[in-house]
């Protein structure tokens, strides 16, 4: 286990959220520590994406209060979560097909010397960073298209960390990626944990979930269901805790199937 | 693209111990295709990258090449000094709204106002200076702002109002026509003094051989020693950086080119102001387009709009300055066309002027699907253009033929950029 700190980098204290007749989020509770990677679960609908863009500021919240470090902050514009040091990879990754590697990494704050592109020193860092993250990627210099799936999303992910981010969020990094590729990806979730960074991981797939994540905060129908100790939980249990109860589609599937097999 | 071209240190220790050398570095990917050292190099890269569709401009100087070879061989009067400084003058205009064009298509869009808003600025400059009186300076520069803000209307309504680009830009085109023949007036058209500044743009050589010869020498030494110097800091920061000789041997490339043409230049009038104004402008575009961050944000915006955003990008400001941008350039190139003919007239910024300009972008290598080009693709595009129309004339064939002609080039060049991002799609390239 990963040293883990005292005060959580954020906490969210009975955050709800209404769109209209909708609620949301009623009366959520979640804490996120340095060094810790949280995975936020739950059924399509469940509030996992509404809960993330309240943090990342898209949504502010309509009660409750967020704590960063410790302290009540208000994020009402994703702006202010930057500033916090909030960074959100959202799942359609949002890069430049035509700009290469270092263009998109420092896209939007690009290294100036007098007033002109240092591309040269860009094109440090960006090797820097990516070696920190030990990231392999044919070429900085090479267009986005040319890359794969895996590896935008490395870089997507890659992007988020030039602001020192003390939480990043992940919104279904995997969701897309081949068995390699979700491989390298949990590999670098797992680098962000070593390096003191909080992590919130939204994932579907349980086997990323078991793999990489601490602690599984399951969200049911905009509520808090329950967060587990990864280590100490079943498959079974977290499911039932998504789906709400322990006679589910997923358990009578597997009774189900476990029949066929017995006859 | 010449960042393919680069060699990283690695590749010294690789030819030594490659299992060493790949432990050390472990950014090099073995899947990637690292280009060989000397000539062979150079011939496998060229090979691969025609193959991925990653043409350049390649097929437009090639086509440039047949062009005049062409026409060479109808008419020995076509490859004269005298016949092709006109060409660089001609073409002046034309290129001077291709490149505002190359902006736009940059973004994806699309701006057919450009040929009215040329038409407009001519005439505002003749009738503020000429009926009005107006000091020639302050009008050239108002008759510039016209063109700003006209594309700045235009942006205007396509980034804030929402409307499509091109339903903008066709109304302008109508617009700015009507406009133009406003305030002509009634006698329609209006002649401009032969000696004022407008009309200089495109009179005026610098007779002085010397000119020519110097300007050739500064461009060269000004690209050997940017290259230099930005390839020492390259090796002080670590990054790949190019190898000398293929600095000096473009350096060499580049100046056989500025003195060929410095050469035929001097051989007739000497060297025309208004190639030395296109040039500075295709310098100055090129440098805001690829160094600044301005460009870049350009960029970013032809390939993917969500991204720019997220990405904290003012798309809106952005767009407007685009537009405005293709206006000034618009009303650039519609002085530089008033004064090849000394005069505005009503069919000013009619005609085949629009399609030309587009179409000199798109023929130079510019992509219609946004993010691809370079402003030098203008010039490429409109050399193009102006030697068919020149070629043509020497033989005396009129202009219904000439149409098709460039209609056809263009076609050609819309296919081929169709194609090769095809290929380029399947090459992971686009």
């Amino acid at each position: 286990m990963v040293h883990v700190s005292a005060t959580p980098v954020l906490a969210l204290r009975g955050v709800s959220k209404r769109f209209g007749a909708v609620q949301a989020l009623t009366d959520v509770e979640l804490e996120v520590h340095a060094g810790e990677v949280v995975a936020l679960v739950g059924d399509n609908g469940a509030g996992k994406s509404t809960l993330v863009k309240t943090i990342a500021g898209v949504h502010p919240i309509d009660e409750g209060s967020i704590e960063w470090e410790g302290k009540t902050v208000t994020i009402n514009k994703p702006h202010d979560a930057q500033n916090l040091g909030i960074a959100t990879v959202y799942q359609d990754l949002a890069l430049c097909d035509n700009i290469d590697v270092v263009g998109n990494l420092y896209l939007g704050r690009e290294i100036r010397k007098r007033g002109v592109l240092d591309e040269v020193e860009m094109e440090r860092r960006s090797r820097e960073l990516l070696d920190t993250l030990s990231i392999r990627i044919p070429s900085v210099r090479i267009p986005i298209a040319s890359l794969s799936g895996g590896q935008r999303q490395v870089v997507a992910i890659a992007r988020s960390m030039l602001g020192e981010p003390k939480l990043v969020i992940l919104d279904e990094p995997t969701a897309a990626l081949g068995v390699e590729q979700t491989a390298q990806v949990l590999d670098l979730v797992e680098r962000l944990r070593e390096r003191g960074h909080a992590v919130i991981l939204i994932s579907h797939n349980m086997a990323d979930v078991k793999a990489v994540a601490d602690k599984v905060a399951v969200l049911r129908l905009g509520r808090n269901n329950g967060v587990f100790e990864v280590k100490s939980t079943s498959q079974e249990e977290i499911i039932s805790a998504i789906t709400g109860a322990t006679d589910n589609a997923v358990t009578r599937r597997a009774a189900r199937t476990n029949g066929e097999i017995k006859k | 693209m010449s960042t393919e071209k680069t060699t990283t240190p690695a590749e010294d220790h690789v030819v030594e111990n490659p299992e060493a050398a790949a432990a050390a570095v472990p950014v090099v990917d073995p899947r990637l295709l690292v280009r060989e050292q000397g000539f062979a190099g150079y011939v496998t890269e060229f090979k691969r990258k025609m193959k991925s569709g990653d043409l350049g401009s390649i097929p437009v100087v090639i086509g440039l090449l047949v062009i005049w070879a062409i026409f060479t061989g109808l008419n020995s009067n076509f490859l004269t000094a005298g016949n092709f400084s006109d060409m660089s003058v001609a073409m002046v205009g034309t290129g001077m709204i291709a490149v505002g064009i190359v902006f736009v298509l940059l973004l994806g869009e699309i701006d057919l106002s450009v040929g009215s808003v040329s038409g407009v600025a001519g005439a505002t400059f003749a009738v503020l200076s000429v009926t009005n009186g107006m000091n020639e300076w302050l009008a050239f520069v108002l008759a510039i702002l016209t063109g700003t803000v006209a594309g700045a209307i235009h942006g205007f309504f396509f980034a804030k109002v929402g409307v499509p680009a091109f339903a903008v830009t066709l109304a302008g085109l109508l617009f700015w026509n009507g406009f133009m023949l406003q305030i002509l007036g009634d006698n329609g058209t209006i002649n401009l003094d032969s000696e004022g500044v407008v009309a200089k743009l495109t009179s005026y050589y610098f007779s002085d051989v010397a000119a020519a010869y110097g300007l050739a020498i500064v461009v060269t030494a000004a690209y050997f020693l940017t290259a230099f110097f930005d390839n020492r800091r390259r090796e002080a920061a670590g990054v790949p950086s190019r190898p000398l000789n293929e600095i000096i041997v473009r350096t060499v490339l580049l100046a056989v080119l500025a003195f060929v043409v410095a050469i035929v230049f001097n051989q007739y009038k000497g060297l025309p102001l208004a190639v030395v104004i296109f040039l500075a402008v295709l310098l100055v575009t090129d440098f805001v387009l690829r160094r600044t961050a301005y460009g870049r944000k350009v960029f970013a915006l032809g390939g993917s709009v969500e991204a720019s955003r997220r990405a904290g990008i003012n798309v809106a400001a952005v767009r407007i300055s685009v537009f405005a941008i293709a206006g000034t350039f618009a009303a650039l190139g519609g002085l530089f066309i008033a004064s090849k003919i000394a005069s505005a007239n009503q069919g000013a910024g009619g005609g085949d002027l629009l399609m030309n300009a587009i179409a000199a972008a798109v023929i130079g290598g510019t992509s219609l699907f946004g993010g691809r080009g370079r402003t030098w693709n203008a010039l490429l595009g409109v050399m193009v253009i102006v030697s068919i129309q020149y070629g043509l004339a020497l033989e005396g064939i009129a202009s219904p033929v000439q149409y098709m002609i460039t209609g056809g080039v263009l076609l050609a060049t819309v296919v081929i950029d169709a194609v090769t991002r095809k290929t380029q799609k399947t090459a992971g390239r686009a």
